[in-house]
């Protein structure tokens, strides 16, 4: 049986899946019950000078029959005195001694850290988590995301905190920023012993068509606020593996962003993180998920022969490169199984509409499985991913692997277009219709 | 004890008669429409006899405009609301649905309709302009769906047109001839008076055009629309059609129309037939509280004309079949007391008695569902309208011109008796070939 225990610098829980820091880890009933049910760890509510918060928090995207793809969020920093926080830290410490807490922390001056970071770890807290993301309400007034888009500001606050922390320290880092590398590199010089990310991004959900306000709406206005749920995973995935890159960057990772699964967690993983945050699945579904993770994330390790996480942490990240080392020689085809296909021709449009005219109709009127048409096809997959049915539209290797070529190669070698009708452009003898053919359709 | 008491409240009735297809609310109209692929071509379009632009109309419903969903239904359709209710769906656009190759649940198309259409109706928007008056005028015998449909379309077209209708209320079968738990009197008869609203044409009520009336109407009128349906109940002509007790399908389910639950049964019905108004009778039989109800079919189960789904239905509530009988003779004194049967076999394809196999089945209410006469009387008086061998109007089929050019048809009385949604079309094109023809003379 593999062993789901992780240890992120030094921080130590049964398993990988911690409550991020968010409404769910708001207080000690809350990171208690979920502990109960199966957490390996919390990171609480963000703690530090208690704020006042709108009604109207959140707002959401749903997506055709799915609810909360997509969750934005205008609630600021905890609302609670801070010892009321620190003395249910204490108390959940005493019923989970082997469980992970975390006390999440954003104040202002050097005196308010090291004050509340000796404050939290009297109260037992396994580290700590510098909220350096939160993109909505306190980065206007100088913390959270502000300190995180000022690489330099960031490194000499975390310096401040390991001047007080004798726990292992978590920065959380902002995606609201073009390059994710230079605030964790500042978080590593500053001193710090782990980066968490992504926090929330930037955003507006949607805007009411008839009060002309974007939501949430607080009494017919409102603002940004921070964006997660399922659709952020891309680019947390995408940030996460730019740090499992990076060169010189060796603190952990613990991975946050659109996790609802033990999919989502072990994708996260294999891109370099040591364990993952959860927050907003956890606002839709409650802390019941976690009896679908565990076990998932159990029988895939068992089934692939993991022993433990640290086994698991980046193993996808040798097959992550830049474009430039692509292999240009690979080359797919779309095949459509007939058997399978029924009929809705969606993948006929997407390709005709969108994409490289490469899929054709029958002549026949009753018979309505469209064909490929092999010359035109780019491998692009878009049909593939269009098709409603499963495995009906597969892509499939015409090249016989034997040759691999890549751009970088192809600079070396001089053999790259250059100038505006290089011979040598890439679709340069694709066929593509003549403009006024789309008037006889 | 039968599955149902007889009803003697309204409310009863309506929980007997409940909806077989119910408004769907906001939610799962949405739900719904999330599910629609938007096939390119679609198969459910070319399934409709009007041809109504699904796909188009659903994703209207789920990006929340129902409004515009209802106009996309109407442009093709006047009948929107009641043929997404009365339509036989399962073999038309929901057959059709591409989902059915995948085994998965084709798009409740029907419901979709009708949840569009009334919101259009119940919240009475005006969707449609009368044309510019073009002074010309045209009568139309028959206030049913094609008679309607007609009127509708030439009123766009800028028409006078003037209805003659024998009964009370328009629709034709839609209220007086589809089983009550396909649609409400009340949803009938609301859809056409929104369409009445918007596009004033005359209905004059409880006047039967005779054969002195006509003359009348030819100087009168540019062009006539002959939208009369069938008449009743054919004769048997076996004995005892005239007992007590013995009643034809159309006349029983117009009755039940009318008068809901003061309409008796027998408590033992035999309904003879194998068509979908037996069906609709027995299953009505069986809702109003009949003890037992015995569908009677001289010929196979597998050779009924009736839609599969329709003898499940009325299956489902108590009707049991008896196939390979023939009746002889209905029997009793005064009233009826049984019918005389005799079995039948099927020889190369023909149908012949068993000689001695003569039965008597009790009963005390006979329903013909053999068929309706067609209204040949009448149409002998217009002159050179011809007939085809089964009494069905001659038209040709681009414009539903008959053979005397100031005639149109469309309905029953054209194709013999098929459904709401083929006389809504009729209807239709025939406008368009009055459009013609007027503006020709």
């Amino acid at each position: 049986m593999p062993d789901l225990s992780a240890n992120l610098a030094g921080i130590k829980s049964p398993n990988p899946f911690w409550l991020a820091s968010a409404p769910p880890a708001n207080s000690g009933y809350q990171v208690m019950k979920a502990f109960d049910q199966g957490w390996g760890g919390a990171v609480w509510k963000t703690l530090g000078v208690p704020v006042v918060n709108v009604s109207s928090r959140y707002g959401g995207v749903h997506y055709r029959d799915s609810r909360l793809i997509g969750f934005n969020n205008i609630e600021l920093i905890t609302d609670r005195p801070l010892k009321d926080n620190l003395r249910e830290i204490e108390e959940v410490k005493k019923h989970f001694p082997d469980h992970a807490v975390i006390a999440s922390l954003m104040v202002e001056t050097k005196e308010q850290w090291i004050q509340i970071v000796k404050d939290v770890q009297n109260a037992g807290s396994d580290g700590i988590e510098l909220n350096f993301g939160c993109p909505h309400g306190m980065c206007e007034r100088g913390m959270g995301s502000a300190v995180g888009q000022e690489p330099t500001v960031l490194k000499t606050i975390v310096g401040w905190v390991m001047e007080a922390a004798t726990i292992p320290v978590i920065v959380k880092l902002s995606p609201n920023i073009s390059h994710i590398e230079e605030p964790a590199m500042a978080a590593q010089e500053g001193g710090g012993n782990a980066v968490s990310l992504i926090n929330t991004i930037q955003s507006i959900v949607g805007v009411d068509l008839d009060s002309l306000a974007p939501y949430p709406i607080v009494d017919g206005r409102g603002t940004n606020g921070g964006y997660c749920g399922p659709a952020v995973k891309p680019i947390a995935l995408n940030m996460v593996k730019n740090l499992g890159l990076l060169k010189g960057f060796n603190l952990p990772i613990s991975g946050i962003g659109g996790i609802e699964n033990w999919r989502d967690a072990v994708e996260h993983i294999l891109l370099g993180a040591t364990n993952v945050q959860v927050c907003t699945a956890v606002m839709h579904y409650g802390f019941g998920i976690i009896r679908e993770m565990l076990p998932g994330l159990e029988s895939y390790m068992t089934e692939k022969g993991f022993n433990t996480i640290d086994e698991m942490v980046g193993k996808a990240l040798p097959n992550v490169g830049t474009w430039e080392t692509l292999n240009l020689k690979y080359d797919v085809k779309a095949k459509i199984n007939e058997e399978k296909c029924i009929g809705c021709q969606i993948c006929y449009t997407a390709c005709e509409d969108g994409a490289h005219q490469a899929i054709g109709l029958p002549e026949n009127g009753d018979n309505r499985v469209p064909y490929i048409i092999e010359d035109n096809c780019v491998g692009c997959n878009l049909c593939s991913l269009v098709c409603p049915v499963e495995d009906c539209i597969t892509m499939e290797r015409k090249d016989d692997g034997s040759e691999t070529v890549t751009w970088e190669e192809r600079t070396a070698n001089n053999d790259i277009p250059t100038t505006f009708n290089d011979e040598r452009a890439g679709g340069i003898h694709h066929w593509v219709p003549e403009p006024a053919a789309a008037l006889k359709k | 004890m039968a599955e149902y008491k007889q009803p003697t409240s309204k409310q009863e009735f309506e929980e007997n008669f409940s909806q077989i297809k119910p408004l769907m609310n906001k939610t799962e109209a949405y739900y719904e429409s999330s599910r629609c692929l938007f096939c390119y071509d679609a198969p459910c379009i070319k399934a409709c006899p009007t041809g109504i632009d699904i796909p188009l109309f659903i994703r209207q419903i789920n990006s929340d405009s129902s409004i515009g969903a209802a106009k996309t239904i109407y442009d093709s359709n006047w009948f929107g609301n009641a043929c997404g209710k009365v339509c036989p769906t399962e073999v038309l656009c929901e057959g059709a649905c591409v989902y059915n190759h995948q085994n998965v649940k084709p798009i409740d198309i029907g419901r979709l309709q009708n949840y569009a259409t009334n919101q259009a109706i119940e919240q009475n928007k005006k969707l449609f302009e009368v044309g510019e008056s073009n002074g010309k005028k045209v009568a139309i015998i028959g206030a049913g769906p094609a008679g309607i449909s007609c009127a509708c379309e030439l009123r766009t077209m800028g028409f006078e047109v003037d209805i003659f209708e024998a009964k009370d209320h328009p629709s034709g079968l839609t209220v007086y001839g589809v089983a009550p738990y396909k649609i409400t009197n009340e949803d009938a008869l609301a859809e056409m008076k929104y369409l009445q609203e918007q596009l004033g044409f005359n209905i004059k009520y409880n006047n039967p055009v005779n054969a002195d009336d006509i003359k009348k109407l030819e100087q009168n009128y540019d062009a006539i629309f002959v939208g009369i349906g069938l008449g009743s109940t054919s004769v048997l002509g076996i004995g005892g059609e005239d007992l007590e007790g013995c009643t034809g399908a159309v006349e029983f389910i117009e009755e039940l129309r009318m008068k809901h639950q003061d309409v008796k049964v027998g408590n033992k019905v035999i309904v003879l037939g194998g068509g979908n108004t037996a069906m609709d009778a027995a299953s009505e039989s069986c809702r109003l509280g009949s003890e037992d109800v015995i569908l009677a079919y001289r010929r196979s189960k597998e050779e009924m004309g009736a839609y599969d789904f329709e003898y499940d239905l009325a299956k489902s509530v108590g009707t049991k079949g008896l196939f390979n009988v023939s009746p002889v003779e209905i029997v009793g004194n005064g009233k009826v007391s049984g019918v005389k049967f005799i079995r039948t076999q099927t020889n190369n394809g023909k149908l012949e008695e068993i000689a001695g196999s003569e039965f008597v089945e009790d009963c005390d209410m006979v329903i013909k569902s053999t068929g309706q006469s067609k209204q040949k009387d009448f149409l002998s008086n217009i002159n050179g309208l011809e007939m085809d061998e089964k009494g069905r109007i001659k038209v040709n089929e681009e414009n539903y011109q008959t053979t005397n050019p100031k005639y149109f048809a469309g309905g029953d009385a054209v194709n013999g008796g098929a459904e709401v949604v083929n006389g809504a079309y009729e209807g239709k094109v025939a406008a368009f070939g009055i459009q013609i023809y007027t503006s020709k003379n």
